[in-house]
């Protein structure tokens, strides 16, 4: 029980627009309120991890050389979005180990600031020489929104879900945006307003997509019995999970079905929860499809019925499974990677901290990170001490 | 298949290695390849020096250029040249006969006409320097 591992401190970064922080500036913002948090000197960190899309702040050992970690297990698992659910995966398992006592686990990314709002809609490698797996790819122009529309189309023809359906989680999520000062958008949109925005690539219209911003955060964990010294109470991590089905999006073997069917179903056994216990679902919403294939994955309903559990509501705010309950990447902050957001929001919820978006009494958070295209799902339960 | 010749390149150098090269290089003289293992009877694409069902060495079996579309979308919005003076197009997820999936671009018919299920065949542009790349419209 005492290694149990927990989770004691998140910060987040100024965000979502931040041009004054560079990427290494988001992570150092974050970690420094994350250590304020927790309430834990810099000098008792002996694990670090991190992720991200570019150069020096993607790789955990260049970034513990700036940051000044003297570490004794360090992992820079990059599975894309997801990553840091891996990430808790990874530190829990070292933590029950005695590999190290105190993880410290970081991003950060000036993605608008630096690269304008051009994620997701660019062509994959478009002008260079075109090498490996990207050879049968590369030469279609697909785009990172189309890559998830294939998805979409797949799931409509096969269930019949309508791009009104998609919407109603647009909608949902801009309803907790509203409740964030710190979402880039927050005036509310209707399933209508969805579906007259621009088409991107049938059938995901603009407003099916995540944003794109600055951001960086970081959380801290360590084990049950150290955390009895610290000053916040502890957030379990009751159970993490994760899975791959493939890499590139040509390679997904079940269009309507991600890795979230095997990993989360092991993220709820190795927690001992069900799907119908969970208070809160701070779910990557990359575009509305990918919530929708990781909900129908994770068994709040069959598969195939993800469209019909949305349109009832059960996602929204005052519903059974809130949904993104800070705004989301659709509507409040994604600047690349997504996936540390999540667990932040989720460790939030269960400390009561939500203000007007907090789900009252929330005992149980299931985080989702998706990486690539649906490809690497990582899956963590957290729940209240 | 068909092998559209002479017509300018520009959607990016290919710089395949040895295997990659092979499948190309079949392609610019009509051939389109897949692999089987001959250990299990796996059925793969993209090339690999491995099958990725039970780890043997994989053959090269030529297919037959007929497929099925499997999912799809229409790009709309794409920035990037030349992709970005072609819209809208059609990209989508062709199971071949055989069995594989292959990405490639739908053309034609018009991008209103792709629809899951629409039976389709392979051609084949050059890209330069004896490759070519595999391209899908309605079959006739």
């Amino acid at each position: 029980m005492s290694r149990d591992p927990v989770i004691v401190g998140i910060g987040l970064s100024d965000a979502p627009k931040a041009p004054h922080l560079d990427s290494v500036g988001h992570h150092v913002q974050a970690i420094q309120r994350a250590l304020a948090d927790a309430g834990i000197e810099k000098r008792a960190i002996d694990g670090y991890l991190c992720a991200g899309m570019e150069g020096g702040s993607a790789e955990a050992v260049a970034m513990a050389e700036y940051l000044g970690i003297d570490h004794r297990y360090v992992d820079s698992t990059m599975t894309g979005g997801s990553a840091f659910e891996f990430h808790v995966q990874h530190a829990a398992a070292a933590l029950r180990d005695g590999l190290c006592e105190t993880v410290l686990v970081s991003y950060g990314s000036d993605y608008l600031s630096r690269r304008g709002r051009s994620l997701g809609t660019g062509a994959f490698r478009g002008g260079f020489a075109i090498t490996g797996p990207d050879l049968y790819q590369a030469p279609y122009g697909l785009s990172l929104v189309g890559a998830y529309a294939l998805v979409a189309q797949r799931h409509m023809h096969e269930f019949g879900t309508t791009s009104e359906q998609l919407a109603q989680i647009a909608v949902g999520v801009r309803e907790f945006a509203g409740l964030n000062p710190n979402a880039m958008y927050r005036d509310p949109i209707t399933v209508a307003d969805v579906l007259a925005s621009r088409m991107i690539a049938d059938p995901l219209h603009m407003l099916d997509c995540c944003v794109v911003s600055d951001g960086g955060g970081a959380f801290i964990m360590t084990t049950a019995e150290r955390a009895r010294d610290l000053r916040r109470a502890p957030v379990r991590v009751l159970g993490a999970a994760g899975a791959q089905t493939h890499w590139n999006i040509g390679q997904m073997r079940d269009y309507t079905t991600s890795a979230g069917a095997k990993c989360i179903p092991e993220a709820f056994a190795r927690a001992g929860v069900r799907a119908s216990e969970i208070d809160t679902l701070q779910f990557y919403d990359s575009f509305t499809i990918t919530v929708l294939v990781m909900l129908e994955d994770a068994g709040f309903c069959k598969k195939g019925e993800g469209g019909a559990f949305v349109e009832a509501g059960h996602l929204r705010r005052g519903g059974r499974h809130p949904l993104n309950t800070d705004g989301g990447g659709l509507s409040a902050l994604h600047s690349g990677m997504r996936g540390l957001f999540l667990i932040a929001e989720a460790v939030r919820q269960l400390r009561g901290e939500a203000g007007a978006a907090q789900v009252p009494d929330a005992k149980l958070a299931l985080a989702v990170g998706s990486g690539g295209f649906l490809s690497c799902i990582g899956a963590v339960v957290l729940g209240k001490d | 298949m068909e092998v559209v010749r002479g017509q300018k390149w520009e959607r990016g150098k290919l710089a395949p290695g040895a295997l990659d090269r092979h499948f190309f290089e079949a392609a610019a003289r009509g051939e389109l390849l897949f692999q089987r293992c001959p250990a299990c009877n796996h059925r793969q694409f993209y090339p690999r020096l491995l099958c990725t069902a039970c780890g043997a060495n994989p053959v090269w079996e030529t297919a037959s250029g007929r497929g099925t579309v499997h999912t799809f979308t229409i790009i709309r919005q794409n920035g990037m040249p030349p992709f970005k003076d072609l819209l809208p197009y059609a990209v989508a997820m062709i199971e071949l006969d055989e069995g594989v999936r292959m990405m490639g671009n739908v053309t034609g018919c018009a991008v209103e006409q792709v629809r899951i299920g629409l039976r389709v065949e392979a051609y084949a542009v050059e890209s330069g320097e004896g490759l070519a790349v595999t391209f899908w419209r309605p079959a006739r």
